[in-house]
């Protein structure tokens, strides 16, 4: 009786453990969440990739989109795309990559026109994230597009031809991240530069927020 | 008896919330008129009267002369303040802890207030079964808890033409830690069962910003989490409550809040956080894309520029050092500008990917000092200086500065964020 008991607890365990074990391995699931449908997935699923996956049918062209923009974007972005105060200017920055002052626009920056499409479906108008249909989409992107000279202001943008769009600063991005790309030998601990001179103090600049106590 | 004690008390807690309030109006802090009526060998009003009782903060708050301890903001830096981001004081905290409350925020959309009865995770794409887990779902797998440092990739951004913030709360306070509490990605990748062409994920937020980044299925696989947890409390709202990917070491834009769906795929979406942000423009005009893990860094917390030296004589200088690339196996500082450098003492614990606080003995003479503290991680990297950062990739990179920061501290006490040659 006592040893059949033992027997028991022990093959429990043993069980116990095989689960565990499959479970680190992926073979055993746990069993939670349920199967997405695709009528699910659907509403959800609003990414675009470089390739066109991911855009629905519809299109728009610069023409049309052009009264849009001015009533959805303009408030931001100004009626060019050249911007109200802070927010981003989307025009412009031609050439400015290599200068002491960069300007990174889509014309002058980005480098898939997918990229986008996919940002105002998903996030503009700023406040109103998702209001717009597919078919204004297309066209703020046409309009967009126009605005940096990269199409035609009749050119029709659709699923087919928006990865064709040739973005300025395609080849302008490495994937490979080349860090370490600072010395990294045994660092010199004593006597290690004659002289340490200041450069620059943030004082002079005086863009410091006032602290509520000052 | 006890009627008359309540009542004096009230009176003069009345008496305490008018100085308070005037005090408040001038600065923010409470300032006593006489302070010394508290100092022995008087006997102060709280070694007399009643405190509040259990019921009167069901949540607590800090005292009410630590008001100064809050994230602040740069109005200036962004549009809108839902697009925009504020920072840790590191300059107050103690320890390798951020409390909740005083985490950074970094929104694109404002924070999202999701109700988690209605939220739900979506994992779908390259798998063998898409899933839509419910938060209660997440929370039944096997849990997890880590520490882990978060910092924003531009933190020190503004700093790569000179020095610019006069704060260590600016120019390092994009960066917090906390031990968060969640299930290993892989266990819920493993769940739906990937497919063999699954290279790349997508992670997507439910905020008014549909935060988007791509993360390689290599580091989903590694040491991502999916947290609802931050010391021991569900996430706040403004850290992704209630759900939240993380991705130790890697820059914060990629710690998606408020995550809602996970696509598997075989290559990058190109996002726009991907490409027209959070990408490094060298000096040449090229772009590094995929610049995802934050090196080592490290940042003297006191003395800075609010905190400057008030007397002469022993002074621990303590300070923060991080990598995302493992454990700080050492920390220098120095009092010359970089001239000579000692060891400092880490406290323990020391974990990877987690900020680890260091102090070293120090004596004020008086005179004018330039301090400066560099990090070794165990990989064998060291933290350059700002010199040797422009020298390789320019000054418009915007992202990834872990320069060394140097504080000059002058004959006054005053300290000030300066860079030297």
């Amino acid at each position: 009786m006592f040893k059949s008991h033992r027997a028991v607890v022990f093959a429990g365990a043993l069980a116990v453990a095989a689960v565990a074990s499959a479970a680190a391995m992926g073979g055993e699931r746990y069993g939670l969440g349920q199967t997405a449908s695709p009528e699910l997935i659907a509403g959800w699923d609003i990414d675009v990739r470089p390739d066109g996956q991911g855009l629905p049918p519809g299109q728009g062209t610069a023409a049309g989109g052009e009264a849009v923009f001015v009533e959805q974007c303009a408030a931001c972005h100004g009626e060019f795309g050249e911007a109200v105060g802070r927010y981003p200017v989307l025009i412009g920055g031609n050439d400015s990559l290599a200068s002491t002052d960069p300007v990174k626009t889509v014309g002058s920056y980005w480098p898939y026109a997918s990229t986008l499409w996919d940002y105002i479906h998903r996030a503009m108008p700023f406040g109103d994230a998702q209001s717009l249909s597919v078919d204004e989409t297309y066209a703020i992107t046409a309009y967009v597009l126009y605005l940096n000279d990269l199409v035609a202001e009749d050119f029709v943008l659709d699923r087919n031809s928006l990865p064709k769009v040739a973005m300025p600063n395609r080849d302008g991005f490495t994937a490979e991240d080349p860090r370490p790309d600072t010395p990294v030998d045994e660092p010199c601990v004593s006597d290690c530069k004659t002289e340490a001179k200041v450069m620059f103090k943030a004082k002079r600049l005086d863009v410091t927020p006032e602290r509520e106590s000052d | 008896m006890g009627t008359r004690v309540n009542r004096r008390a009230f009176l003069r807690g009345g008496a305490a919330l008018t100085a308070g309030v005037a005090a408040g109006a001038a600065g923010g802090r409470i300032v006593r008129a006489d302070s010394a009526a508290g100092q022995p060998p008087n006997v102060p009003d709280w070694s007399r009267y009643l405190g509040s009782g259990v019921d009167a903060a069901p949540y607590g708050t800090p005292s009410p002369y630590e008001s100064e301890v809050v994230r602040r903001n740069v109005p200036w830096l962004t549009a809108t303040p839902e697009s925009s981001v504020n920072f840790t004081p590191l300059q107050d905290l103690h320890g390798f802890v951020t409390p909740n409350g005083l985490c950074f925020e970094r929104h694109h959309g404002g924070v999202a207030e999701v109700d988690p009865a209605d939220h739900r995770l979506v994992i779908h794409g390259l798998v063998e079964k898409p899933l839509v887990f419910t938060v209660d779902d997440i929370r039944r797998f096997p849990p997890v808890s880590r520490f882990y440092f978060l910092e924003c990739a531009a933190n020190g951004g503004m700093e790569w033409h000179g020095a610019q913030l006069n704060s260590c709360q600016y120019t390092h306070g994009m960066v917090h830690c906390v031990q968060w509490t969640g299930v290993p990605l892989k266990t819920l990748l493993a769940e739906a069962g990937l497919k063999p062409k699954a290279k790349w994920l997508l992670a997507e937020g439910a905020d008014a910003a549909g935060m988007t980044r791509s993360v390689p299925l290599d580091k989903a696989l590694d040491d991502c989490l999916v947290a609802y947890s931050q010391n021991g409390e569900r996430l706040r709202p403004e850290q992704g409550y209630p759900l939240r990917l993380l991705v130790p070491g890697w820059e914060g834009n990629m710690w998606i809040k408020w995550l809602r769906r996970i696509e598997v795929g075989d290559m990058p979406w190109h996002t726009r956080e991907e490409t027209s942000k959070y990408t490094d423009v060298m000096a040449d005009g090229k772009a590094r894309q995929f610049t995802w893990a934050m090196d080592a860094k490290s940042v003297i917390t006191d003395p800075c520029p609010e905190k400057p030296m008030r007397r002469q004589g022993y002074h621990p200088i303590t300070g923060l050092a991080w990598s995302g690339r493992g454990a700080i196996k050492r920390v220098d500082v120095s009092v010359d500008g970089g001239k000579n450098w000692h060891a400092a003492r880490l406290d323990t614990p020391v974990l990877a990917k987690c900020l680890t606080r260091f102090y070293l003995d120090w004596n004020w003479s008086g005179e004018e000092v330039l301090l400066e503290s560099r990090a070794m991680d165990e990989t064998g990297y060291v933290q350059p200086s700002i010199v040797e950062l422009r020298k390789v990739r320019g000054e418009n990179s915007i992202y990834h500065n872990n320069s060394i920061q140097t504080w000059l501290v002058n004959a006054s006490g005053e300290v000030e964020n300066v860079q030297i040659s």
